[in-house]
């Protein structure tokens, strides 16, 4: 039977792919993802303007309270050579690569235009296999238009394709006018995949301190409808690879999403749920279903579901919310 | 071969050298030394090599004493070996400096000379500990400048080896410690030139070895001891010319030529100064000065180089033939001798000298001695030409003081403060800044630019506040063409810059200014609104002066750069622009590579961030045009209230205006004793947000006020009756605990006083439920509420205490209550020990002695001008006092036998007395519980009973008795400290003073690093904490020091961190007081040194806790005298891990920014310590108790 995929141009021995997560963030969690049958792994995000913000923290720790009073004229040791650009994550880059055989992609958020060009570059140099630009922008500023959203992610698209060679996915949210559109305009500037979707932090609220908690809310399987549907939607239309994200927990996730027509699908909710070994019961499990389904193949299946293919294309539009009501109606009346 | 030249300090200069030339270097923190050993431990770090290519062994010690014993070890077993000390430290080298003279072992020390504490504690320079150690049998070399500082250095190192008296180089603390200067660098191969490597070689053959054993340290009888001792005489005759020999040799490398005794001045000099340290620049250039204006003046100076041993043959020689006057000036005193040392050392040399014929002088001198410059007391040109001018009076004042005022004695010399020798080439600049601001790392900075873009040399020297918030630093720098002598004060400027507004109505910088001088203002108003904003007395002299005057809205470009309050770059370039030192572009291009250079370790965003505030200055810079007339109608407040008593008046206020110079002996104390509650007067306005009650929002818990680290927010409690004549923005409402049913409740802040941390507001539980951003306290602008809240903070003052009985100690909301009894210190802003102290004298101060280590909280306690701790309405309040670093627990333990000896006494005279007073008072006196405050109060009404009846006694028992009544009523006796002296330092005392059973409080605020010096590593330092003498993280683990006083059974034993669980802090504090034994507490103290955020750091301890890495616990005697497990583990299972922790922290995070790698293998011992050490306490406090294992009670008194 043969599982392999393909994506971003990069051959893969399955679909099963390990998407930006803490999973990544040390060298023996990757070699694990690896011998769990990880087919390629998305590094924890580089962040910039966390870099910026720790750069200036430390400055102002550094200093404070320094030069003030005879005796304490400093607080810490002469300064010694900080690393507060990104060496941390670029050294993470080459360690990883050195220590497993599957794709290593990094993920990038950048803060400036300058910023995402020059981090790119660095991890290019530093031997990733490919980019995830993780467009993670919520805007809030009730001035920003909708088409002036959009160029910021197309100018970033348009800088980081510019800068490195390495195949660029661009991870993005589904709260855009028209996405098919803006998956149009990322296709023609060259993204090589769509990443559906980012999740954006949602806060939560602590009733007894009344306080916005920060907590991350793992994915759970009704996640995954959003990017079926436009993976669904999107196959066959771009060029660029799809990757679905969210909601991927078993399976049978792993199939639909392969229908609809994903090139390969990312799990982390459920491999920080599950631990990493629900890895390789995913991947026995897609086994098992082609092989009593008959499948010889992931590229046979692979968007054999997606809107251009199926019965129903009407299905992944209002038609479905048509037969929803209809279903409730058919309830009711029985 | 071409020399560099850099700009550094004293220190920095001769650690350079010492590093190079030794093997195994120990090092105790001690201001003003410090930086040399962490310049030491830096390098070796940084693996740095010495000049035979390996890298020194430096270890920090526990103290100076431990610090002189390893590196008297490591001499004996053939190592090069150095220290670095000063005052204190030195002091406690003694016994071993004695050994290492006495078996002739080569080895110099490096000294920057500081005052010895005796009426006071000070930090600054003199030669009194230097002269303590005349007797150890060291030679003693004098360097006077930061560049002398480091050719002696090297001198020392060479001249030990070849001579084999151990050195000690002393150069003056301040003034040469930390002056900056452009200097020439003595390279490796100038050290390796000067070093004979035979002589290496004999110190290694004299060490102790089994391959060629010998025994050395013998004890010795009064049959040969003496003749032993004689028998190195021959080392200490030839060692004056040896290190001659040497500074020949040093002249020949380096071209700087160097005498035991070097002369300066008219060859034919008739007046002479005989001197050494620092003040010999200011007198050096005062002689050319004289010579060169005045043909009539034939004046010289004689620098003493080699003060021990003195050779008295060069000594004469290197005087003139023609002196007949001589004034000898020592920079110390010696209380009761007949003359300082160094005087007695001239006259004898002079005396033994003529006779043996040695120079050219036939006839004995006069010779007068005298004394200045005491802890950097200023010596300026002004006051050499004094010294001179009184060698020209036919009786010239000998036992002379110089530099003050002394209307007691009449030492004084009378000096003209307007005669300068500076000449007009030198540019003069002060800068007048903020701690916080960066004004004195741009000015060294400067110095630097200056130094190496241009010929000229360069000086700089920064005067510190007193305070360690909201702290003043005015910077002195100087450039010119020639090297600069002028080792004083600036006090004719060029230029004058304030940096900080707030200035203008509380110091005059404007009458150092010269005429046509320029002053810069970093003002919030703009050009044409600034003239009208400006006090009186500042537009008088500006008209006066005729001065240029600029502004710049420094705080505006910081902002819109990002760079928050740090304006060091942004005033740097104003100067630059203005000064014309250099060309301007020339200038600005050199600030941004300084900025690259500088910051570029620091990451891209920071130099970028400070190259964008560099642009925006020059066009935020304007030119303000004088008007004609003084318009404003601002005056300067006086510094203290008028409503001040006389002495905070008229001394204190003066020391806080910046005046103290000025005060005359006869002001002060004879015997450094002062008046508590003093810090009130100060009024700093520090606080650019104040807290505002909500007292709708509030639920009264009182944790606001129990955070307070300056006691600037108070709770009162009180009849409403009390609120007639209330200001009409004075707060107030019901209060909510129903046992003061009736009464009503005001939370008030001290607006003047506060220093703006916000941990009253991070703390607050109590939000605002239709706005959950609000608290019950929150911070608003504090211009605006200064007036109106000054008021009600004065309305505040006047309502009665709630009578102490009434309030349930044991519950924070109605203990805090309590007035504290430290108040408005200068500690940092947001400090996480003061909390702790101002909890103790809440609950204990009017009733407390405290014993204070020297440390933070002793400056913080008890640094001039005033002291937070203070008095209630009775005139009660803690009586406060420090000793020194080493020796506080003991310190403290006499404190607690001389009261229990005094009350024991009282006791016995009652009994004696009691048919005279009555038996039923003298028995109630004896046996009264004094539990409580209610007890307390009934035993103080007996004893004001008893003292009205003690008054018409008149029996000798009845005089004694009414001396001692006051001992009848219980006192509390705590020992105070940081963890330097807990852990390390005072263990030893602190350890002694546990085992004697004696009941004393110790309260250690554990920040786990020496704060009070810049952040040194104790044996408090957790593991991976990165601090000085830590650079690559700690190693090792923390000392668990409250294991190890539990090991004694005996003693009460806590651990709290307020921040966590304040309930329990105040839970240990009662118990600790209420045991009769031992009581250590050891307080978790978040501090500034661990690169925190101060606001938030009081929730923060949670964070500690819930993570394991500090635990809460309480070690009960009394409970395993009642059969009971002792200890209670006050703290769930660790929830969090360690790195949570750690992540708040800089001092944790920086190594993951520099040393990735250890970083994470730290942090997991790190996170293995904590679990271990849970379980090991949980462990313990699950134990059942064995009978057998109960501890012993707390020893008795021995009669």
């Amino acid at each position: 039977m043969d599982l392999t995929t393909k994506y971003l141009g990069l051959p893969l021995r399955t679909p099963l792919v390990v998407s930006a997560s803490p999973l990544s963030q040390e060298i023996s969690g990757i070699r694990g993802l690896e011998d769990a049958g990880a087919s390629a792994v998305v590094l924890y995000s580089l962040f910039e303007e966390q870099l910026h913000k720790e750069a200036l923290e430390l400055e102002l720790h550094l200093n404070a309270g320094t030069e003030s009073f005879a005796e304490s004229i400093t607080y810490f040791p002469h300064s010694s050579e900080f690393h507060t650009g990104p060496e941390g994550y670029l050294d993470h880059i080459r360690r990883a690569k050195d220590a497993v055989d599957i794709p290593v992609i990094a993920s990038l958020n950048g803060a400036t235009l300058g910023g995402w060009a020059k981090f790119a570059r660095q991890i290019e140099q530093a031997g990733a296999d490919a980019i995830e630009c993780n467009l993670y922008f919520i805007p809030t500023n009730m001035d920003l238009s909708g088409s002036a959203t959009e160029k910021i992610y197309t100018d970033i698209l348009r800088e980081v394709k510019g800068s490195v060679h390495i195949p660029v996915a661009v991870k993005l949210s589904p709260f855009f006018s028209n996405l098919a559109n803006m998956a149009k305009q990322f296709d023609q500037l060259g993204a090589d995949g769509l990443v559906l979707f980012n999740r954006f932090y949602q806060p939560d609220i602590d009733l007894e301190e009344l306080e916005i908690k920060p907590n991350v809310l793992l994915s759970g399987p009704q996640a995954l409808r959003l990017p079926l549907t436009w993976i669904g939607i999107l196959h066959g239309r771009v060029k660029a690879s799809l990757a679905a994200t969210s909601g991927v927990h078993g399976p049978e996730d792993v199939i639909k999403l392969l229908m609809v027509g994903a090139d390969v699908t990312m799990m982390c909710s459920a491999l920080l749920h599950n631990g990493i070994a629900h890895l390789r019961h995913v991947e026995q499990g897609v086994r098992e279903w082609m092989e009593t389904h008959e499948y010889e193949s992931v590229r046979q299946m692979q968007g054999s579901m997606s809107q251009l293919r199926c019965p129903d294309p009407g299905a992944f539009e209002r038609a479905q919310y048509m037969r929803a009501v209809k279903g409730l109606q058919h309830v009711l009346q029985a | 071969m071409k020399r560099k030249f850099k700009t550094m300090d004293g220190n920095e200069a001769v650690a350079s050298v010492a590093y190079r030339l030794n093997e195994v270097i120990a090092i105790y923190p001690i201001t003003p030394s410090s930086n040399m050993g962490e310049w030491a431990d830096q390098w070796a770090s940084e693996e740095v090599p010495n000049i035979w290519d390996t890298v020194p062994h430096v270890i920090e010690m526990q103290s100076e004493g431990g610090a002189s014993g390893a590196v008297h070890g490591a001499l004996q077993t053939g190592a090069l070996a150095t220290t670095f000390t000063a005052s204190q430290g030195l002091l406690l080298m003694i016994p071993n400096m004695n050994k290492i003279a006495g078996e002739l072992t080569a080895t110099a020390f490096h000294v920057s000379a500081r005052t010895v504490a005796t009426h006071a504690l000070s930090i600054f320079g003199d030669h009194s500990d230097v002269m303590s150690c005349r007797a150890t049998g060291f030679a003693l070399l004098s360097s006077n400048s930061v560049q002398e500082a480091m050719d002696m250095a090297l001198i020392a190192h060479a001249a030990t080896l070849e001579t084999r008296i151990p050195f000690l180089h002393f150069f003056d603390g301040f003034r040469t410690s930390h002056e900056v200067n452009k200097i020439e660098m003595l390279t490796e191969d100038d050290m390796r030139a000067l070093i004979n490597m035979d002589r290496v070689f004999e110190h290694r053959q004299r060490a102790l070895s089994p391959d060629h054993p010998v025994l050395r340290g013998s004890a010795q009888n009064p049959d040969v001891f003496f003749q032993a001792r004689e028998a190195g005489n021959p080392y200490y005759d030839a060692c004056p010319d040896k290190v001659q020999a040497v500074m020949d040799k040093f002249s020949q490398i380096v071209g700087r030529s160097y005498h035991l005794f070097d002369y300066v001045g008219a060859p034919d000099a008739e007046r002479v100064i005989v001197m050494m340290g620092s003040g010999a620049e200011a007198a050096h250039e005062t002689v050319e000065y004289l010579n060169r204006n005045n043909k009539d003046e034939k004046v010289g100076l004689l620098k003493v180089r080699l003060y021990r041993p003195f050779s008295v043959k060069r000594f004469l020689e290197a005087l003139p033939a023609t002196v007949r006057k001589i004034a000898v000036l020592d920079r110390t005193k010696e209380a009761g001798a007949g003359r300082e040392p160094l005087y007695l050392d001239v006259v004898s040399a002079l005396q033994e000298g003529i006779k043996l014929g040695y120079g050219t002088l036939k006839t004995m001198p006069e010779t007068i001695g005298g004394r200045y410059g005491l802890s950097s007391k200023e010596f300026s040109a002004a006051m050499v030409k004094a010294v001179y001018d009184n060698l020209t009076a036919p009786r010239p004042k000998d036992h002379f003081t110089v530099g003050i005022q002394d209307d007691v004695g009449r030492t004084s010399l009378d000096y003209d403060p307007e005669f300068s020798v500076e000449p007009d080439s030198v540019v003069r600049a002060m800068f007048y800044g903020l701690g916080a601001d960066g004004t004195v790392g741009a000015n060294k900075n400067s110095i630097k630019i200056i130094g190496e873009n241009t010929d000229n040399y360069g000086q700089g020297y920064f005067v510190y506040d007193s305070k360690k918030s909201g702290a003043m630093t005015v910077s002195h720098l100087r450039f010119g063409p020639q090297p600069i002598r002028s080792s004083y004060l600036i006090t004719k400027a060029n230029f004058v810059a304030c940096h900080q507004w707030i200035f203008l109505e509380r110091y005059d910088m404007l009458s150092a200014l010269v005429p046509g001088g320029v002053f810069l203002l970093n003002s919030p108003f703009n050009k044409d609104e600034v003239w009208d904003q400006l006090p009186r007395e500042v537009q008088t002299q500006l008209i006066a002066k005729k001065a240029r005057f600029f502004i710049i809205d420094a705080y505006q470009v910081a902002r819109e750069t990002g760079m928050c309050s740090r304006m060091n770059n942004i005033l740097k370039t104003c100067f630059f622009a203005i000064s014309q030192v250099l060309p301007r572009e020339q200038a600005i291009e050199a600030i941004r590579q300084s900025i690259r250079d500088t910051y570029g370790k620091k990451g891209d965003e920071i130099v970028q961030q400070n190259l964008h505030a560099v642009d925006e200055t020059l066009a935020h810079m304007f030119e303000v045009a004088l008007p004609e007339k003084v318009t404003s109608q601002i005056e300067i407040p006086p510094a203290f209230s008028p409503q001040a008593p006389k002495f905070e008046r008229d001394v204190l206020g003066v020391i806080y205006a910046g005046h103290g110079d000025e005060i005359p002996v006869s002001a002060f104390p004879v015997d450094g004793t002062f008046p508590t509650g003093t810090a009130k007067w100060e009024k700093r306005n520090i606080a650019l947000e104040i807290p505002v009650w909500d007292t709708k929002v509030c639920i009264q818990c009182g944790k606001c006020a129990m955070v307070c680290p300056h006691a600037v927010l108070r709770i009162k409690v009180y009849d409403s009756k009390q609120l007639q004549g209330a200001p009409t923005t004075f707060k107030s409402t019901e209060v909510r605990d129903k046992e003061w049913q009736g009464l009503k409740y005001s939370i008030q802040v001290a607006p003047e006083d506060c220093t703006g941390c916000g941990i009253c507001v991070d703390i607050c539980p109590a939000k605002n439920k239709s706005e959950t951003r609000l608290k019950a306290i929150n911070m608003v602008p504090q211009p605006p509420l200064r007036i109106p809240e000054r008021e009600n903070w004065e309305f505040f003052l006047k309502i009665p205490e709630l009578d102490r009985r009434r309030i349930k100690v044991s519950n924070i909301r109605q203990q805090q209550v309590q007035e504290p009894l430290f108040e408005f210190s200068g500690a940092c802003s947001g400090c996480g020990e003061t909390p702790y102290l101002k909890l103790l004298t809440q609950l204990f101060g009017d009733r407390s002695v405290v014993a204070n280590a020297t440390g933070c909280s002793s400056i913080y306690g008890g640094n001039l001008p005033t002291t937070p701790w203070a008095k209630n309405a009775d005139g009660r309040g803690p009586a406060w006092s420090n000793s020194l670093f080493e020796d506080n627990a003991e310190f403290g333990l006499g404190f607690r036998l001389s009261i229990d000896k005094q009350a024991e006494f009282a006791r016995e005279l009652v009994r004696r007395l009691s048919g005279s007073i009555g038996e039923e008072l003298a028995t109630a006196l004896v046996t009264a519980p004094q539990k409580d405050e209610a007890d307390i109060f009934e035993q103080r009404q007996r004893v004001d009973l008893l003292k009205e009846k003690l008054q018409r006694l008149n029996s000798p028992d009845a005089k004694q008795l009414l001396a001692l009544a006051d001992m009848l009523v219980r006192k509390s006796v705590w020992i105070v400290g940081g963890d330097g002296w807990a852990y390390d330092i005072g263990y030893g005392g602190l350890d002694h003073v546990l085992a004697s059973g004696r009941n004393v409080n110790l309260l250690v605020l554990d920040t786990e690093v020496y704060s009070n010096t810049g952040g040194q590593a104790s044996k408090a330092t957790p593991r991976a904490a990165v601090a000085k003498f830590a650079a690559g993280g700690k190693p090792g683990t923390k000392k668990d020091l409250g294991l190890m006083a539990m090991s004694y059974g005996n003693v009460y034993v806590a651990s709290v961190a307020m921040g966590a669980k304040d309930e329990h802090t105040l839970k240990a504090f009662l118990e600790a007081e209420a045991y009769d034994g031992p009581s250590i507490i050891i307080a978790y103290s978040h501090c500034i040194a661990h690169g925190i955020d101060m606001t938030t750091a009081m929730s923060d301890q949670k964070v500690a806790v819930e993570s394991g890495q500090w635990l809460l616990y309480r070690y009960s005697p009394e409970r395993a005298l009642a059969g009971e497990n002792p200890l209670t583990l006050d703290c769930r299972t660790p929830n969090r891990k360690v790195k949570d922790y750690f992540q708040q922290q800089t001092r944790f995070k920086m190594l993951l920014k520099s040393k990735p790698e250890d970083a994470k293998r730290l942090w997991q011992q790190a996170q293995q310590d904590a679990e271990t050490r849970y379980r090991l306490y949980e462990y313990m406090a699950q134990r059942k108790p064995e009978p057998a294992a109960a501890p012993a009670a707390p020893v008795e008194t021995k009669k």
